[in-house]
């Protein structure tokens, strides 16, 4: 495996203990993550104030007392559950970047759309496939502690029927040593030159 | 070994190739591993002012340079106004960020010796509709875009698919992709489709049958006689919402009409070196016995003109075909907020705005569809229309052919182009509560602005229910009127 420190090792995503936030509603699509409006911002910083915007805040901009989402103990509360195809939709990378910054360091489905997963894998945001049936247990159950390992790549659910989940090899490794997949990229430099010279 | 990384390319290293295993390996700076991903060469990066600020910020804390600015191309069109503004007035901008943002582009471009399609320039436009209409886009090529409607150039036989900001900083920097092969799948959609079924009936019908995940983690090859009977603009709109089906992109095998289409064009090449490129580009198309992961047919014939009665891509129907009871907490859910029934159709509901515009449905055909629906007609009292063309050029193209002046006798807004209410965030939106009949590709909650609902339909479909006032079968609409 290459060695190339990126600015900040993501410590604390290697072992995840936590509470779970269940939202139970399936095709989460990035304009309920973060509506489009706000994605004129130049920088990445600050977004999970607007992190589900449109269901948090009416329409003078005022928080919803009834929303739970607004009350939410992000320090007790890391893991996101969410029914299936969480992330569907836009490109957009503000939505894994809102979602960190709202304090989540996980997200539990049974699907997630491809261009959203992987956003967020390089951003301290563990997208985990569950089983069926683990899906549903937690699903059942908000609020639940549990353990995400990603070592072991287990998430043990206590009393309910704990799982493993996949995760690509490579992302595994940059969030687990801290390597930056662009500073990875560049060391093939020359590669990348010996391509070109061979497609002009 | 991971069965996920073992798949690798056993099936199609040896055996008869699809057009999507071409493209992959001809583009392989190294192949993947148990452990890494492969590199992918990208050939075309197209740019927006949305998801490229904080990517050339990357490569600006990093010291590092854009590696390729000559096959780099960028535009301004999600956060632009489409309002008319005077020659050397600042254009009307719905918010100071949003001029912020467009300014951010114009000087990282200026700085990395990109070419930007900015204000004044004669290409300015949507960016999945300029890359074609340059002759940029070409089949065989990978290109790229932080934007998920990037499949559409698919329809040139291309392998093309939205990337997050981290990887558009990764291409600028390196010119590559840390990429594992997708698998396939093939829709083959054989037989002809019905008087005034467009494009955008089909691929709603394609997303309908299945569904809004159907394509994830797929790259989908569009076949058949209804896809082959399709022009350009049509084949684009196909491709266009592969992702709304969940896909990282769509494709299309290259033949003649993509070649007629493209000759000439300022990016295509010349002569021998023009006659060369087609006898390559012939070479693409996918061989019989190639591998598909997955395989679907649909019956080109019995699409009809298609609406979307929720909140997710997939739920089209037919226009006057009843609405499905609920089969999900979710379908409920979506029924509640855009205020339709079950066991009743679409057709019928009131409609206060209607959009012609996106990087779905706003080429010069799709302009044609509309007009020819609105010509010596009035939009009905109450309604408001937008028409957006996609670029400077779809724009002069429509007003040289009179367009302009049919929607605008009509009543219809003819505006400047951009993305406009399709993303609804250069202030071109609709108001909480309201019905908008879109051309565009996502009807999700809030899309076109707060508590806004929309309706996913073709131009010819759009411009029928502006006439009507509701949501109506473009058929009561396709006798000419007399004025």
């Amino acid at each position: 495996m290459p060695d190339i420190q990126a600015p900040e090792a993501k410590d604390d995503i290697r072992q995840i203990d936590s509470r779970t936030f269940v939202i139970d509603q399936e095709d989460i699509d990035t304009d309920q993550i973060i509506p489009a409006r706000f994605l004129t911002t130049t920088s990445r910083d600050g977004l999970g104030k607007l992190a589900f915007h449109d269901w948090r805040y009416d329409s003078e901009g005022k928080p919803l007392d009834a929303v739970s989402l607004n009350s939410l103990d992000t320090a007790q509360c890391r893991v996101l559950v969410a029914g299936r195809n969480f992330g569907c939709g836009s490109s957009r990378e503000h939505a894994p970047w809102a979602l960190h910054d709202f304090g989540f360091r996980a997200v539990i489905s049974s699907e997630f759309a491809d261009i959203f997963r992987s956003n967020s894998a390089r951003n301290g945001l563990l997208p985990i496939m569950a089983p069926e049936a683990a899906h549903n247990w937690l699903l059942e159950n908000p609020g639940v502690a549990i353990r995400i390992d990603l070592a072991s790549q287990h998430v043990d659910l206590g009393n309910g029927p704990s799982f493993d989940f996949a995760i690509e090899p490579f992302a595994k490794h940059c969030l687990m040593e801290g390597t930056d997949p662009l500073g990875f990229l560049m060391s093939h430099a020359d590669a990348i030159d010996a391509y070109e010279a061979d497609h002009t | 070994m991971s069965p996920e990384t073992e798949r690798a390319d056993t099936k199609t290293d040896f055996g008869p190739r699809s057009l999507f295993d071409k493209v992959w390996q001809a583009h392989q700076v190294r192949a993947e591993t148990a452990e890494t991903p492969g590199l992918l060469y990208i050939d075309l990066h197209l740019v927006h002012e949305v998801t490229s600020p904080q990517a050339f910020s990357v490569l600006d804390e990093r010291g590092l340079k854009v590696r390729r600015p000559d096959r780099t191309l960028a535009t301004i069109d999600h956060s632009t106004p489409t309002l008319d503004f005077a020659a050397g007035e600042t254009p009307p901008y719905a918010t100071a960020a949003a001029q912020s943002q467009v300014e951010r582009l114009q000087d990282n471009a200026k700085k990395h010796g990109i070419t930007l399609h900015g204000w004044g320039s004669g290409h300015r436009g949507v960016v999945h509709v300029i890359g074609p209409e340059l002759g940029a886009t070409q089949p065989g090529m990978t290109i790229v875009c932080g934007d998920s409607h990037t499949a559409t150039h698919g329809a040139f036989g291309a392998l093309a698919f939205g990337i997050g900001t981290t990887e558009v900083g990764h291409v600028l920097a390196s010119q590559c992709l840390l990429q594992r092969k997708p698998k396939s799948m093939r829709i083959t959609l054989e037989g002809e489709t019905g008087p005034g079924i467009s494009a955008k009936d089909i691929i709603l019908a394609v997303i309908a049958e299945i569904g809004v995940d159907g394509g994830t983690g797929c790259v989908i090859e569009y076949a058949g006689s209804a896809i082959e009977a399709l022009d350009m603009e049509g084949r684009m709109t196909v491709c266009n919402m592969s992702i709304e089906a969940g896909a990282r992109a769509g494709m299309i095998a290259p033949d003649a009409t993509t070649f007629a289409w493209l000759e000439g064009r300022e990016h295509c090449p010349e002569g021998a070196d023009w006659d060369a490129a087609v006898t390559r580009w012939r070479a693409l198309r996918s061989e019989p016995g190639a591998h598909f992961d997955h395989e679907v047919m649909i019956d080109a014939a019995s699409i009809r003109p298609m609406v979307t009665w929720g909140t997710a891509p997939d739920t089209g129907i037919a226009v006057n075909t009843p609405i499905p009871q609920p089969r999900s907490a979710s379908h409920k859910r979506a029924l509640a907020y855009m205020g339709l029934q079950a066991g009743k159709p679409v057709a019928g509901a009131r409609v206060d705005q209607v959009f012609i515009g996106s990087c779905t449905n706003s080429r010069i055909t799709d302009l044609r569809e509309a007009a020819t629906i609105m010509s010596g007609r009035r939009v009905a009292a109450g309604v408001r229309a937008l028409v957006v063309p996609g670029s400077v050029a779809v724009r002069a193209q429509a007003e040289a052919e009179g367009l302009d002046r049919i929607f605008i006798e009509a009543g219809a807004e003819w505006r400047q182009p951009g993305c406009s209410m399709c993303i609804a965030m250069n202030g071109d939106r609709g108001e909480p509560g309201q019905l908008v009949v879109s051309t565009s590709n996502r009807n999700f909650e809030g899309r076109q602005g707060p508590g806004v609902r929309t309706v996913l339909a073709s131009p010819t479909t759009a411009a029928a229910a502006a006439i009507a006032g509701h949501v109506i079968d473009p058929a009561e609409l396709m006798e000419p009127a007399h004025a």
